[in-house]
């Protein structure tokens, strides 16, 4: 696959040094007869976030837990700062943090306490762990909730206690799967943040995700990944301009005006206008949005009422559309989410 | 809280990012060290959820007085004559039973998925494992002490004095330590914590019933008696009566030990490989 290097993003700790953060070739991985990763290539610059992009059972996180030596590739070589995940598996862990799916910290224990498990398992003393925890639940906004046990948060206090416990020592690789999966959207929102803001002090950042708009919103560079191989990859302006940058909605007053309509809009907008079985809508992939506005005009001017209209990013599913062919969906879902 | 007052949100960006930047890779832990930490994990859990020490409370207490008082009369002819028999086998029994909890506790790690965050870090691996046997001997200290003071209080006295209770203790927890990475193997091996138990309680009990723990083995039929003299609970029990009773039998002693030692070689680097290639 053609490898689209963005130099552009521009981060000062890209030139740090001339190691990837993660180099790996030909990565594959079975869960018995089912082939959950299959020859994924990748490279990730230092300090660049990097986002998978792929539907559930894409193959996301067993290649994530493959380069955060939790898993052992079939085949394939991966390096990790330089480091092989399987040879060199202490000095990998010695580098990268993991935010898992599931939110791995203790429940039972409290906010506090977990965090100073895991400054004390890092080697700090007593009392710096305890300092060092306090620090972190200041700045993720818990130190109201730190002598509550973990049980009793909610799902977007779990999430960023989860992170916080990765960066008690601030890795130079985190891994994050899903991160913002099941957050209601303010909850996201500060998930972003804090996940800008550890790019911009020079962590290299390893993101999953179902959303287009996440991977757009954070990453660098973004690979698709499906059935556990690498479908495309680029830049998020680069894979949308591949796939179409929109979706055109409109809703007529008049289910009767809908063949007009589709006529006038695909001629001013120049690509074929689907007609979704709601009989008064009408869709298009729209490739220049520019020309939006002016499709939408000249429908006025054929005095086409339009109810409602939206120019929608490109979903995970249009995408897959676009570059398969087929909808983002799998026939059997593998164990890896699962087990 | 300190929130910036033009947004909503509750991340102070400034508090965020000076904490980003303020922290220093310390030195890793020891091995030691890292063992231990994850014992204080195992203490503070207690602390949070003292239900889970019920088993450890509760069956001790249940096991002495029903079998003291509903086998004493007919196998010892009294009960205060079989507790002074019965009482060093309870004790092994009501600790071996709970070293189940040890597979469990690691089925529930992982299936909750902080296992993956242990794994991931650069500490000695085979640290939670220890650490979490670590904590369960404070566990096992518990049990042992609440079946000596009952057996106390209803009449057991011990002619090993202090000392022979304390060592008969020491060599349990010894025992139980080894025996536990089998339990940690089936907890890594097994898909859910209540599997982990059933499985670890249809291997125990029927051991520890086949063992010369409630009666003198010499009473079984031939094979029998031979089958319980091949189990290693059985000479855990002769050991520990010999240690309360004040005989100290080095011939047993020895063998458990061995036993022990046996146990740790071969589980705890299955365990280990396990662990560390969990899918």
């Amino acid at each position: 696959m053609e490898r689209n290097r963005d130099t552009s993003t521009g981060r000062s700790s890209t030139a740090r040094n001339g190691t990837p953060a993660v180099d790996a070739e030909g990565l594959v991985y079975r869960f018995g007869n089912n082939i959950a990763v299959d020859g994924v290539d990748l490279e990730i610059a230092p300090g660049e976030i990097y986002g998978f992009l792929g539907p559930n059972g894409a193959g996301k996180t067993t290649t994530i837990r493959m380069l955060a030596t939790l898993l052992r590739p079939d085949s394939g070589t991966a390096r990790v700062f330089g480091h092989d995940v399987v040879s060199e598996g202490d000095a990998v862990r010695g580098r990268v943090s993991l935010t898992g799916q599931f939110a791995s910290v203790d429940e039972d224990l409290t906010g506090k306490e977990n965090l100073v498990l895991i400054a004390r398992l890092l080697g700090h003393s007593r009392k710096g762990a305890k300092r060092r925890a306090g620090e972190l639940l200041e700045a993720f906004g818990l130190a109201d909730a730190a002598g509550r046990q973990v049980k009793t948060y909610s799902g977007g206090m779990r999430r960023r206690l989860d992170i916080a416990a990765s960066i008690v020592v601030t890795p130079d690789l985190i891994f994050l799967d899903e991160p913002t999966t099941g957050l209601d959207p303010r909850s996201r929102n500060q998930v972003w943040d804090i996940v800008r803001s550890l790019a911009s002090e020079g962590t290299t950042v390893l993101l999953t995700t179902q959303y287009l708009d996440e991977a757009d919103q954070l990453a660098d560079r973004i690979a698709v990944i499906d059935n556990g191989k690498v479908i495309a990859e680029g830049t998020p302006g680069e894979l949308k301009g591949s796939v179409g940058s929109g979706v055109l909605r409109v809703r007529l007053r008049d289910p009767e005006a809908r063949p007009e309509a589709e006529r006038v809009l695909s001629q001013t907008l120049g690509v074929a206008v689907e007609t979704p079985s709601d009989p008064v809508a009408l869709l298009a992939r729209v490739s220049d949005p520019e020309r939006v506005s002016h499709a939408l005009a000249e429908l006025s001017r054929a005095s086409i009422a339009v109810t409602d209209f939206a120019l929608g990013q490109p979903s995970l599913d249009e995408v897959f559309l676009a570059l398969t062919g087929r909808p983002a969906e799998r026939s059997n879902t593998t164990e890896e989410e699962v087990a | 809280m300190t929130t910036p007052a033009n947004t909503t949100h509750t991340i102070a960006e400034d508090a965020l990012r000076s904490a980003l930047a303020s922290s220093k890779r310390p030195k890793r832990p020891n091995a030691l060290s890292a063992s231990l930490t994850f014992g204080w994990r195992a203490m503070l859990k207690i602390k949070h959820v003292p239900e889970q020490l019920f088993d450890a409370v509760g069956a001790p207490i249940m096991f002495t007085l029903l079998f003291t008082y509903l086998l004493g009369g007919a196998i010892a002819g009294s009960t205060g004559a079989y507790l002074q028999f019965l009482l060093p086998g309870i004790l092994v029994q009501t600790v071996l039973l709970i070293t189940a909890y040890t597979g469990v506790n690691i089925n529930t790690d992982i299936s909750k998925g902080i296992a993956d965050r242990f794994r991931s870090l650069p500490v000695w691996r085979p640290s939670v494992l220890v650490g979490a046997l670590l904590g369960d001997a404070a566990r096992y200290t518990l049990a042992s002490v609440i079946v000596l003071l009952l057996g106390l209080a209803l009449g057991f006295r011990p002619e090993g004095g202090v000392i022979g209770v304390l060592l008969s203790v020491a060599l349990i927890l010894i025992f139980s330590f080894s025996l536990s990475w089998i339990w940690t193997m089936l907890g890594l091996t097994l898909r859910t914590p209540t599997s982990v138990l059933w499985v670890s309680t249809m291997i125990m009990f029927p051991l520890t019933f086949a063992s010369n723990i409630f009666v003198d083995p010499k009473t079984m039929p031939g094979w029998l008696e031979t089958a319980v003299g091949f189990n290693p609970i059985t000479h855990l029990v002769t050991a520990v009566r010999g240690l309360m009773s004040g005989n100290v039998l080095m011939g047993e002693i020895g063998w458990l030990l061995v036993a022990c030692a046996v146990l740790v070689a071969i589980f705890a680097p299955i365990t280990m490989y396990l662990y560390g290639n969990k899918k």
